[in-house]
């Protein structure tokens, strides 16, 4: 008994290491488990909207990443100083400022598809994923467990933004990331484009069935209910 | 809770760290960001003449072996001593088409041919919209438009950036018996008496955009017309003499 007392006692006092299993399951939660598109179905919008193309889909990809990161991490380092009555008008600078930031380094060096991502650039701040982990995680947690934790989220995000722009860009334009994938021949055969893959609601479709294949593989999400 | 005064406080310290942060960023690739610009309008400028370079290296070259630069003024005098990128275009429409300088880009074809290149800017819902109209040398017919905006609705205003959209004025022409008639943006059902050659669809649910577009071309062409005009007489004349 004084042994387990005595090692919970050392525990205590040493300092977690950087990737120790919690925080490994911090990590890798929004991946599959705790998705925020999904399972938590945040975020949704811009999932349909830039996800014609793989590459304007991964520029905001690593855009929000670098937001939910940043912003969860910089939120926890405030967290215990932030007046809890403005606390979301706090949240919202910081937010507002990493994203002015994003949008100021794609105009400087990828013009183009600053341009093509026009107005969501912006609308990253409005990204519920952002807010609603600061909200529910930095607030409340110390900044690497946060930082981790936006990260993973971020990444759980591309991760579908990923998935559903390949389908849509082979589908929708016989390309990949530009290349040209679907091979002439094909098309000489009379296989055509198909026309939907450009629209939004595609990309609904390919989300719906996204979930559908998630839920038939992890059992830990079917609401038994 | 914390009290009134620490609020505040935590507000104007707040603001102030965010406001620096963003200044030194902004100022740091502000180069950056308008050497991209200049690019993008010789770009989009060599898109309204049916060239579709994308790399800096080629458009550069292209642009700098075939376009020249003027500025004008209504009555068809070219302004020597303008320079062309000191013209704010947002200021230059807004005043009334006498005090104007005009800029005007004309790009030589390798066979010789010339295309007169109008630059435009207008207003649409949410912003500002430009754009650059390429006219062929019988200084009527359309050889190819560009449009651009800031921050029109993806999927409904923004479509004048599409190349569907744009592809649309092609050929079509801006004068109906020497009366100066514009290509009109208006929808396919509308009822009006000139021809299919002078107008294009408008987008649906784009209609304050797609009349922007409309307002912006007969504002910023027909300033131009007195110089069309004066150039026209002189190739006439030339082609008297050579008889």
């Amino acid at each position: 008994m004084a042994e387990v007392i005595e090692q919970g006692v050392k525990v205590k006092g040493l300092k977690e290491p950087l990737f120790s299993k919690k925080n490994v399951q911090i990590l890798r939660d929004p991946l599959d488990d705790n998705n925020p598109i999904t399972v938590q179905v945040l975020g949704i919008c811009s999932a349909l909207a830039v996800t014609v193309q793989v590459k304007p889909a991964l520029i905001l990809s690593i855009g929000v990443i670098f937001v939910t990161s940043f912003s969860n991490l910089i939120i926890s380092l405030m967290r215990k100083s932030i007046p809890t009555r403005v606390r979301i008008i706090v949240q919202l600078v910081v937010v507002a400022m990493l994203v002015t930031i994003v949008d100021l380094v794609l105009k400087g060096y990828m013009y183009d598809v600053s341009k093509k991502l026009s107005v969501f650039v912006g609308l990253i701040i409005t990204n519920c994923i952002i807010m609603g982990r600061l909200e529910a995680f930095a607030l409340g947690n110390k900044p690497w467990k946060s930082f981790l934790d936006g990260l993973g989220s971020g990444v759980g995000y591309g991760l579908i933004l990923i998935v559903v722009a390949t389908f849509r860009e082979i589908f929708g334009s016989g390309t990949f990331f530009g290349l040209q994938v679907v091979p002439q021949i094909f098309y000489d055969w009379g296989y055509t484009n198909n026309g939907l893959m450009m629209l939004p609601p595609s990309a609904l479709f390919l989300i719906g069935g996204y979930i559908w294949w998630q839920r038939s593989r992890n059992t830990k999400l079917v609401d038994i209910s | 809770m914390h009290s009134n005064r620490y609020t505040f406080l935590f507000a104007i310290g707040l603001s102030v760290v965010t406001a620096v942060v963003l200044v030194v960023i902004s100022e740091g690739l502000r180069p950056l960001q308008e050497a991209n610009a200049a690019l993008d309008k010789k770009k989009n400028i060599l898109q309204s003449v049916r060239i579709y370079e994308t790399e800096r290296e080629a458009v550069e070259k292209a642009y700098d072996k075939s376009v020249e630069e003027l500025v004008i003024d209504s009555e068809g005098e070219i302004l020597t001593d303008e320079i062309i990128n000191n013209i704010e275009m947002r200021n230059e429409v807004a005043k009334e088409p006498a005090e104007r300088k005009m800029p005007l880009y004309i790009y030589t074809k390798e066979d010789g041919g010339k295309y007169y290149i109008i630059p435009m800017q207008g207003v649409g819902l949410w912003g500002p919209i430009w754009g650059y109209i390429a006219i062929e040398s019988d200084f009527n017919t359309v050889y190819g438009a560009y449009f651009d905006h800031s921050k029109e609705t993806p999927g409904l205003g923004a479509e004048i950036a599409e190349k569907f959209f744009q592809d649309r004025f092609k050929d079509k022409q801006i004068m109906q018996n020497d009366k100066f008639i514009s290509v009109n943006v208006i929808k396919s059902s509308a009822n009006v008496n000139y021809g299919k050659e002078h107008r294009v669809d408008a987008i649906s649910g784009g209609t304050i955009t797609s009349d922007g577009v409309d307002e912006m071309l007969k504002n910023c062409v027909a300033p131009y017309l007195t110089y069309f005009k004066k150039i026209e007489d002189g190739n006439a004349q030339l082609s008297m003499k050579r008889n």
